[in-house]
């Protein structure tokens, strides 16, 4: 699966290689408290969250996501509808404005991984490369939390 | 009716000096009556004790070891029940972990009720299963199952709306009523718990259920 992630930050690499070629000012994009809740050995999707900040001039764009533990990682949006949960799939990414804060969180946007090959333990750092349209690959350890943890937690949460 | 001139035989405890045919008529509708009496009765009353229906009705359902689960056995104990699916990774673990701290919030009271996780993903979700996904919460949890036809009809009783959405890539997700039902001890909807309400308010409404 490194393979996977690195072939994944090679072609991001290669995409976002142009436009810095091309003297566009480097986007500025942080991601912080990366965190993911537990699961349980039966279950083969968990969530991540995390604040994603984009300090420079340029709006950005979240455009996917991946991570050795999960054949695939995606980004889904939540919301409520008259009471009911809708959880969708955002194949277009997730705007990250410049100059603005985008957070993943409970209730709302968060990444999901599908496809787990081991259960997410509270206490494990899980890798994961996010690719940006123009900041390119950023990596990031998500900190698994309890599964009742609305938050990153303790300070071992952001990166 | 009553002026027919009919002659029929006389029942042999019929009263001296009424009609036999009116006094038939009246029997066979006092009858009716009381069997269209018993028949309502019993089609409000087959869920629950007390004098009120049970709301959401009755239900068979399948525990993690296997066994059926009916209302009838966990109606011993007020219960929250909460409908979703293990790969629901935001809504349902925290509204399951929220009722966990709610519980803890209620000391010993917290023992008087149940929680219940109702999966509402037979396709995917098997008991076994469910009964790991509920041990993450560190409190007891009673997580449930069943066929098809057995969660259509708790699903009915209990009004939860519940849709598979397909999504790009083949998979589909649920879309599915986000409440926490709170079932009091006659059986009773005591009120519901929505998905981001303040847990403070939570336990208020868990308190009156246990009333």
């Amino acid at each position: 699966m490194k393979r996977t992630v690195l072939s994944i930050s090679l072609l991001a690499g290669l995409g976002t290689a142009p436009l810095a070629a091309a003297g566009k000012p480097a986007p500025t994009v942080s991601v912080t408290n990366a965190w993911a809740r537990e699961t349980a050995p039966s279950q083969v999707n968990g969530g991540g969250f995390a604040t994603i900040a984009n300090t420079g001039t340029v709006d950005d764009r979240l455009v996917s996501a991946a991570s050795p533990v999960a054949s695939e990682v995606q980004l889904h949006t939540m919301s409520m509808d008259g009471g009911v949960m809708r959880m969708r799939q955002l194949t277009d990414g997730i705007a990250v404005p410049a100059g603005q804060t985008v957070m993943l969180k409970p209730g709302s946007l968060h990444v999901m991984f599908i496809g787990l090959k081991h259960p997410l333990k509270r206490g494990e750092n899980v890798p994961v490369t996010l690719r940006f349209a123009r900041a390119g690959t950023v990596k990031v350890n998500f900190a698994v939390q309890p599964v009742g943890a609305m938050g990153p937690g303790g300070r071992h949460g952001g990166h | 009716m009553a002026d027919t001139d009919l002659d029929l035989e006389p029942a042999d405890d019929a009263p001296p000096g009424t009609g036999s045919l009116r006094w038939m008529i009246w029997l066979l509708a006092g009858i009716v009556v009381i069997l269209v009496a018993l028949t309502w009765a019993g089609s409000r009353n087959d869920a629950g004790p007390g004098d009120e229906p049970a709301f959401g009705g009755d239900f068979t359902l399948v525990a993690p070891d296997g066994s059926a689960v009916t209302r009838a056995d966990i109606a011993d104990k007020p219960f929250a029940i909460y409908f979703g699916f293990t790969r629901c990774p935001d809504v349902c673990p925290t509204t399951l972990a929220s009722l966990a701290r709610m519980r803890k919030a209620l000391g010993t009271d917290g023992d008087r009720f149940r929680i219940v996780f109702v999966s509402v993903d037979p396709g995917h979700d098997k008991p076994a299963a469910i009964g790991e996904y509920v041990s993450l919460f560190e409190t007891p949890i009673l997580g449930l199952t069943g066929s098809t036809a057995q969660l259509e009809q708790i699903e009915q009783g209990f009004g939860v709306y519940v849709k598979q959405v397909p999504q790009p890539g083949g998979d589909y997700t649920i879309d599915h009523t986000a409440a926490v039902f709170l079932i009091d001890a006659k059986g009773k909807l005591a009120g519901t718990i929505s998905h981001g309400e303040p847990e403070k308010t939570g336990i208020e409404k868990l308190r009156l259920m246990l009333d």
